[in-house]
């Protein structure tokens, strides 16, 4: 009777188990076939020369080296490195600036946040190319503008010096609501008794910012931090619309040349090696701030 | 005396919320520029878009563009194609994701958070990493060039799983627990008890997952070729490349992708916001 008891107790642990796997299953078969199987493939096609048409081959670390000695690959990376040190200061700062400003109670700020908001849910292809003619070197409105103030005008996305320059403006105008949105919720989790301690003390509305604000805001500014470094080196489709990554190679990234190389040169496993670099390059960002925000907690 | 304090400190805060206003109205106006700009040249002729001086408001309205623009390129049939992606995408993202949620915060079985770590360590991991082994799987499947292929790609995204699961965590176990000894199985529990609950979090899950999809570049960029499989984004960046010198065509075709969007994020904004700040923040 004993073990008749016991074997009911283990079907039914089974039986559980079983119930746990069907509400996962759905989404972990799609999850396992196409997210995982092509993550653990991009790492062997890292190390495999292939051209889609023939078998592919392993040959250890030969793209490696010929990606070293390639210049159009640091120039890709040089150029991601600019975009990623121009957009993220910017968009935070903006982020934080608009934050602060709409973190009030007062009548229609709904309406504020639902405009710096706006930019980020509309389609990419249709808010760059509107940006393309307000960037136009002749005709264009913000060059109109310009000639008030200065007498020779930058040549935006026709300048191989100034292209970079138009493609971050834009991304930080795109972007920036979407973070402000993290750092309203940031800032309204800050206690109020804080600012009211801070104030029987006797501090200004900038030290107080600087003593409360900016420290209760760190876990929202680390955050942002991580996602602005990492997004910012994906980035592609703004580069794909405005530029197609030139004048030249002025804004060509390294997805934009992973994009080259896989799917116009169809060089699958030297494509995969720049995914491997550019996989290392965000693993490396993200492990190196977790480390120093846990550096700065503890002090 | 102490009235006169009190007025003043009124006083004070009255010019304070007035600053503040017209701080945000500039930065508005900053903000909106480019829309402006789009909205008044899709109705101008297309030599009237740069004029020196800008024109913000037409001379004359041309509001034939935005008929026009439909004999040039297909669009009905790129927002048909992009409505199905959409639609089938958010769907099976909904309904998986909030199933494999309630599997990873409610039931219990072995192993349970180390897949769940699996899935959450590969939201570090950028789609552009791993695009090309999954570009020749799909194309192993003869779905290049399928709406399909990214149907597949998408709609088992993990993020739409650790989103729910922020929501299902925050209901209390015993909520479960208690229909448990009632004998409600666990789909029962799923179905009666926590689903009605989450509602704000499928509206997230939904507006969010839409949004992206409708706007999504890189992922129909590299698989959709042919004319009649393009979405509105890559109808937009051919019709740019086709008739490049028809600036006010662009531009209404510019304004109508935006519109259903627009619409979709205006009626469900705060479930948007809401899902951005649980998501972003409590990760």
């Amino acid at each position: 009777m004993n073990s008749n008891r016991l074997k009911k107790n283990k079907w039914n642990k089974r039986k559980k188990t079983l119930i746990s796997w069907s509400f996962i299953l759905p989404n972990f078969i799609g999850f396992f076939i196409f997210t995982l199987i092509p993550i653990v493939f991009s790492f062997i096609l890292a190390f495999s020369d292939w051209d889609s048409f023939s078998k592919p081959k392993f040959i250890g670390l030969n793209n490696f080296k010929e990606l070293f000695g390639d210049a159009t690959f640091w120039i890709s990376l040089k150029n991601t490195f600019y975009y990623s040190i121009g957009v993220v200061p910017l968009t935070m700062i903006c982020a934080l600036g608009l934050a602060l400003l709409l973190n009030k109670k007062i009548r229609g700020i709904g309406i504020f946040r639902t405009i710096f908001f706006f930019p980020y849910i509309t389609s990419l292809v249709a808010v760059a190319v509107v940006w393309n003619m307000l960037f136009h070197p002749t005709m264009g409105p913000i060059n109109q503008f310009l000639q008030h103030f200065f007498t020779t005008l930058p040549g935006w996305t026709s300048s191989s010096k100034w292209a970079m320059p138009a493609i971050i403006i834009v991304s930080v105008w795109r972007s920036m609501g979407y973070y402000m949105i993290l750092y309203l919720a940031g800032l309204q989790g800050i206690p109020k008794e804080l600012y009211e301690a801070s104030s029987i003390d006797g501090a200004g509305k900038w030290e107080q910012f600087r003593n409360v604000t900016l420290p209760s805001l760190r876990p929202t500014t680390f955050f942002v931090l991580i996602m602005l470094t990492i997004n910012s080196f994906k980035v592609f489709d703004l580069v794909q619309v405005m530029t197609e990554g030139g004048p030249g190679r002025a804004t060509n990234v390294l997805v934009y040349e992973i994009y080259n190389e896989a799917f116009v040169n169809f060089r699958f496993g030297y494509a995969s090696a720049i995914s491997f670099i550019l996989f290392i390059i965000v693993l490396s960002i993200t492990v190196f701030q977790f480390r120093i925000e846990k550096k700065n907690a503890q002090a | 005396m102490d009235q006169s304090v009190v007025k003043k400190e009124k006083n004070n805060k009255v010019i304070k919320n007035i600053v503040i206003y017209i701080a945000l109205i500039v930065l508005s106006i900053f903000v909106l520029v480019p829309f402006i700009w789009m909205l008044s040249a899709s109705v101008k002729s297309s030599n009237q878009v740069f004029t020196v001086p800008i024109q913000w408001i037409p001379k004359e309205f041309h509001f034939e563009n935005f008929i026009n623009i439909w004999k040039k390129v297909p669009l009905t049939m790129f927002f048909k194609n992009t409505i199905f992606l959409s639609v089938v995408i958010t769907l099976i993202q909904l309904l998986t994701s909030s199933f494999a949620a309630y599997g990873f915060s409610k039931a219990q079985f072995k192993g349970r958070d180390v897949l769940f770590l699996a899935y959450i360590g590969t939201i570090a991991v950028p789609w552009q990493v791993y695009m090309i082994p999954q570009f020749i799987m799909m194309k192993g499947l003869g779905l290049t060039d399928n709406l399909w292929a990214l149907i597949l790609m998408q709609a088992f995204n993990c993020f739409g799983v650790f989103l729910m699961r922020q929501y299902y965590m925050s209901i209390p176990d015993e909520l479960c627990e208690s229909a448990r000894i009632d004998g409600l199985s666990e789909w029962g529990i799923y179905w009666k008890i926590i689903l009605p609950l989450t509602k704000p979090a499928i509206a997230s899950l939904t507006i969010i997952t839409f949004v992206n999809t409708w706007n999504d570049y890189m992922g129909p960029f590299i698989y959709l070729n042919s004319t009649e499989n393009k979405t509105i984004q890559l109808g937009l960046r051919m019709f740019v490349s086709q008739f490049d010198a028809e600036y006010s065509l662009i531009m209404a075709a510019s304004v109508v992708s935006i519109i259903p969007v627009a619409v979709v994020f205006l009626s469900m904004q705060k479930y948007f916001v809401e899902g951005i700040a649980t998501s972003g923040m409590k990760g």
